[in-house]
């Protein structure tokens, strides 16, 4: 619990409706959209409605070493936003302008609150787009996106969110305000500062405006689904597309847990027999370039024994095409109380041979796991279906969590593809950074946030 | 076990929802208040909390409940497919056996359970409100004198005189009808929008539909619902299925969606465990239909009957006819089949005007919030007048067009209908004249 004068003084900072505390709303703060994880109150959530107000609920905080824990629309898949520490939970939803759109820099500057979807919605007339598009575009913020640095279905062709970022505004924890980065395509003053925030998960500073970039959005699009009955045909098939120069901008893959799933969750016709599904999309400016391309994929997957190719003619057998992997998710969290996913990633070359451990784990653990995912760029999620409520099984689940990580980490992968580290996979960073490389980062924390005021308990575990 | 009977019974559509958070883009309220008690997936939290006993049935709980328009954008929207609303009523009754009923909501739902007394009170009102409002110069609609618990800044539509139901006999009869039907007036269209009823009546007649509008009929209980007195709601429900049951008729028209899907639903969730009333109440459910569907599915339009009208109008749908009745595409069509009328589609026309009925009582200045969107979307058409099939969403528009500075007709789309078939009917008369 806060002392009453430090929640007054909040009130005086953003006014007092813009402080909650009732038990009520503290508990609709307890959680994120990660399952399986610790649900934990903070003791206040302040609203605040300009920079300004922010740096003096940082210096605040600062005085009396309380937490922050900066959340825009809490959709993130790792923790990130549960406030393990109690405190302040900073709901930036507030700050949602857009600053400018400048269509002949092919930038934007916004504002954190601001939902992905509506900086589309708003450069879209200019014939412009801002690429990264996860699951949740159209509720997730551009500051949690940046936080976390998430991808989507669009990484192989276009990147994530890191390589859209291109400069910030910062608030540190000590109460100043930093600019990094700008408008120019070349920027080579000083450190990257901008990437260190960029997926600093809210841990070193608070981000109070975005500059991004924005590029053409492409004319023509193409999209098929691929059926699979063996995983290393389907694993051909994703290296011969990138072997032969064409870069689909979706390259999505289903394995048969997820299609049996999907299936019998949406009754969309899929075949429950297909060991795999690839749903692929190239796209461009050049038509004629973009129809080669989508024949020579074409190509590619009956020469590798697809079992059926279904083209989308239309808009509408697009939409149809992606429902199939809209659905995967939601189908795989129908089957059991909890869905813990995933989203280890390793060079697409070792899609094959990731999807097979997957399945050695499954029957090792004797766990449900439906494995889906961004195949283009090596990002899957495998999910595994539990129930938290089973403390046997769930103990199963922890070992198999840990050998994806390791597998992953073997096969020369990330912990992390687009979810962010968080509390969820606090706990393997030694593994891929060793303890040196730890120890570095734990260094940067240090040095900014000393502290640690800034969203602890992430990134590293219980600091 | 029924889930008005019990916070259990709703738990297993609480165990499908993953917390992703996808009904933050859609949901009228969140979308205002920016904060996560006021969203789906931040309301499912507070009703696990109490399940779990970590939340008492607090006064708070009981306000954060409050929070939802039930408009089932968010159910629309659920990857998971969770049937928001059942939650958020099946925990309103359960927060009013806890904490019971406010006494003010007492005494009106207890009027409402007595449809003579109701009928007595409303009648009165009707002859005396020239009292206590004052009339707006052009939207139909008055301002209240004194604060008697509705904000000065509203305007309320004036109560008709005399009935609907007392205005037309209990059976219209035609020659040779083709159908045989009855009329669940509703509230609105039996007290307020006289006008609409009359064009129901007027549309069935038109297409030889022989229609029954029982005296007995009253409230559907859709108020009571919403706020939690399950006790009395059931008790309509039963009193309906009764009315409706005994009626030799081939469908009940409804000409409002919260009416409608009572009957269609609601009724049936009520009776869920009395399974003689249950049986009664689904062969009820079976009959009933919106007016548009039944012209245009049933009957057939019959184009060469349309006059007609010059006019720009744009449809609101009003959310329990479009999400909750899955009437979206009638109403449509029955304004494109109208020679000379042209449908101007508004940005988001199937979102929520923000009224829910009462909820656009107990919070007027959200209410209105949300509205603001609706008459901007209405405003950006340059239409020249409005169309939807709901009396509360009628309401809230004329009164969202007072406060926000627009000013157009606003009609049931069965008044169009009518205003057609009136044309042709002209047409006809000044040829024989010629």
């Amino acid at each position: 619990m806060l002392a009453q004068n430090i929640l007054e003084e909040l009130k005086k900072i953003v006014g007092k409706e813009n402080v909650l505390t009732s038990k009520e709303d503290m508990i609709a703060y307890s959680f994120d959209a990660t399952a399986a994880m610790p649900e934990v109150k903070p003791d206040v959530v302040v609203m605040p409605e300009n920079k300004e107000q922010i740096v003096e609920i940082v210096k605040l905080a600062g005085q009396h070493k309380i937490p922050i824990i900066t959340r825009g629309a809490g959709t993130n898949l790792s923790g990130g936003t549960i406030p393990i520490k109690n405190g302040i939970v900073l709901s930036m939803l507030k700050l949602d302008k857009i600053i400018e759109i400048d269509a002949e820099n092919l930038t934007a500057r916004v504002q954190p609150g601001l939902i992905i979807q509506k900086l589309n919605d708003a450069v879209a007339p200019y014939g412009l787009m801002y690429p990264p598009d996860p699951g949740t575009v159209t509720t997730a913020t551009m500051g949690g996106s940046v936080s976390e640095c998430s991808g989507g279905l669009r990484g192989l062709k276009y990147g994530v969110t890191k390589d859209y970022i291109m400069g910030l505004e910062v608030v540190m924890a000590d109460g100043s305000v930093i600019r990094t980065g700008g408008k120019t395509v070349k920027n080579v003053s000083g450190y990257d500062l901008t990437k260190l925030f960029t997926g600093a998960e809210g841990t070193l500073g608070i981000i109070t405006e975005i500059t991004v970039k924005l590029i053409p959005a492409p004319k023509y699009r193409r999209s098929m689904l691929a059926i699979f009955d063996d995983i290393d045909k389907a694993g051909n098939t994703i290296a011969d597309i990138i072997s032969n120069k064409v870069i689909p901008a979706t390259l999505e893959i289903m394995d048969n847990v997820t299609i049996r799933t999907v299936e019998n969750y949406a009754k969309i016709g899929l075949p429950v027999e297909a060991e795999a599904i690839l749903i692929l999309e190239v796209d461009g400016n050049i038509e004629q370039i973009v129809i080669n391309e989508y024949e020579t994929v074409q190509k590619i997957c009956k020469d590798n024994g697809a079992v059926e190719i279904k083209l989308a003619q239309s808009d509408k057998e697009r939409d149809a095409v992606f429902a199939a992997r809209r659905a995967a998710l939601p189908a795989l969290a129908q089957v059991r109380p909890t869905t813990v996913l995933e989203d280890a990633t390793v060079p697409r070359s070792k899609i094959p041979q990731m999807l097979k451990a997957l399945k050695e784990i499954a029957k090792k653990y004797n766990l449900q796991i439906g494995t889906f995912g961004h195949a283009g760029d090596g990002n899957l999620h495998p999910t595994i279906l539990t129930d938290e409520s089973d403390k046997e099984e769930m103990e199963r689940v922890e070992k198999a969590v840990d050998e994806i990580f390791k597998i992953a980490i073997e096969l020369g992968g990330t912990l992390s593809g687009e979810h962010g580290i968080g509390m969820a996979k606090a706990k393997y960073m030694e593994w891929e950074f060793g303890k040196e490389g730890v120890e570095v980062m734990k260094k940067i924390k240090d040095a900014l946030d000393p502290d640690h005021i800034l969203n602890p308990g992430k990134m590293f575990g219980g600091n | 076990m029924t889930i008005y009977d019990s916070l259990e019974a709703v738990k297993a559509e609480l165990a499908n929802c993953m917390k992703c958070g996808n009904c933050q883009e859609v949901c009228p309220i969140y979308i205002e208040e920016k904060k996560e008690a006021a969203v789906a997936r931040g309301k499912i939290k507070l009703v696990e909390a109490v399940l779990k006993g970590d939340l008492e049935y607090t006064k708070g709980f009981e306000d954060k409940l409050a929070l939802c328009l039930t408009c089932k954008a968010c159910n629309e929207k659920c990857p998971c497919g969770v049937k928001v609303d059942k939650i958020i009523l099946g925990t309103r009754a359960a927060i009013v056996k806890n904490r019971g009923l406010h006494p003010m909501k007492k005494m009106i739902f207890g009027t409402l359970k007595k449809p003579g007394l109701f009928n007595f009170g409303i009648k009165t009102g009707g002859k005396f409100q020239g009292l206590v409002f004052k009339k707006h110069k052009s939207l139909h609609g008055a301002y209240p004198r004194f604060p008697f618990g509705l904000d000065l800044r509203r305007i309320i539509p004036p109560l008709a005189t005399t009935p609907l139901r007392d205005q037309v006999p209990e059976v219209v009869k035609v020659d040779n009808p083709v159908k045989r039907v009855a009329f669940f007036t509703g509230c609105t269209m039996n007290f307020i929008y006289v006008d609409a009823g009359k064009a129901v009546i007027d549309v069935l007649k038109k297409n030889n539909v022989e229609v029954v509008i029982p005296k007995d009929q009253h409230c559907c209980s859709m108020p009571i619902i919403a706020h939690g007195d399950a006790a009395t709601a059931k008790e309509m429900a039963k009193s309906h299925v009764d009315i409706f049951s005994k009626l030799d008729v081939d469908a009940i028209i409804t000409a409002c969606g919260s009416c409608g899907l009572t009957f269609q639903r609601h009724y049936l969730e009520l009776l869920e465990d009395d399974p003689e009333y249950y049986a009664k109440a689904q062969k009820v459910a079976e009959k009933i239909i919106d007016i548009s569907d039944f012209i245009v599915k049933v009957i057939g339009l019959d184009k060469s009957k349309l006059g007609p009208l010059n006019m720009k109008v744009t449809y609101h749908d009003p959310c329990h006819l479009n999400r909750g009745m899955g009437v979206k595409s009638t109403p449509r069509e029955v304004l494109k089949s109208i020679p000379g009328l042209e449908l101007i589609e508004m940005k988001n026309a199937d979102r929520c005007c923000g009224s829910a009925g009462s909820f656009s009582l107990t919070h007027y200045d959200l209410s209105m919030a949300i509205h603001k969107h609706k008459i901007e979307a209405i405003r950006a058409t340059k239409a020249d007048a409005v169309v939807t099939g709901c009396g509360a969403c009628i309401m809230q528009i004329t009164d969202g067009m007072n406060r926000f500075d627009l000013n157009l007709p606003i009609y049931h789309t069965v008044e169009i209908l009518a205003k057609s078939y009136a044309a042709k009917e002209g047409e006809k008369e000044a040829k024989a004249v010629s």
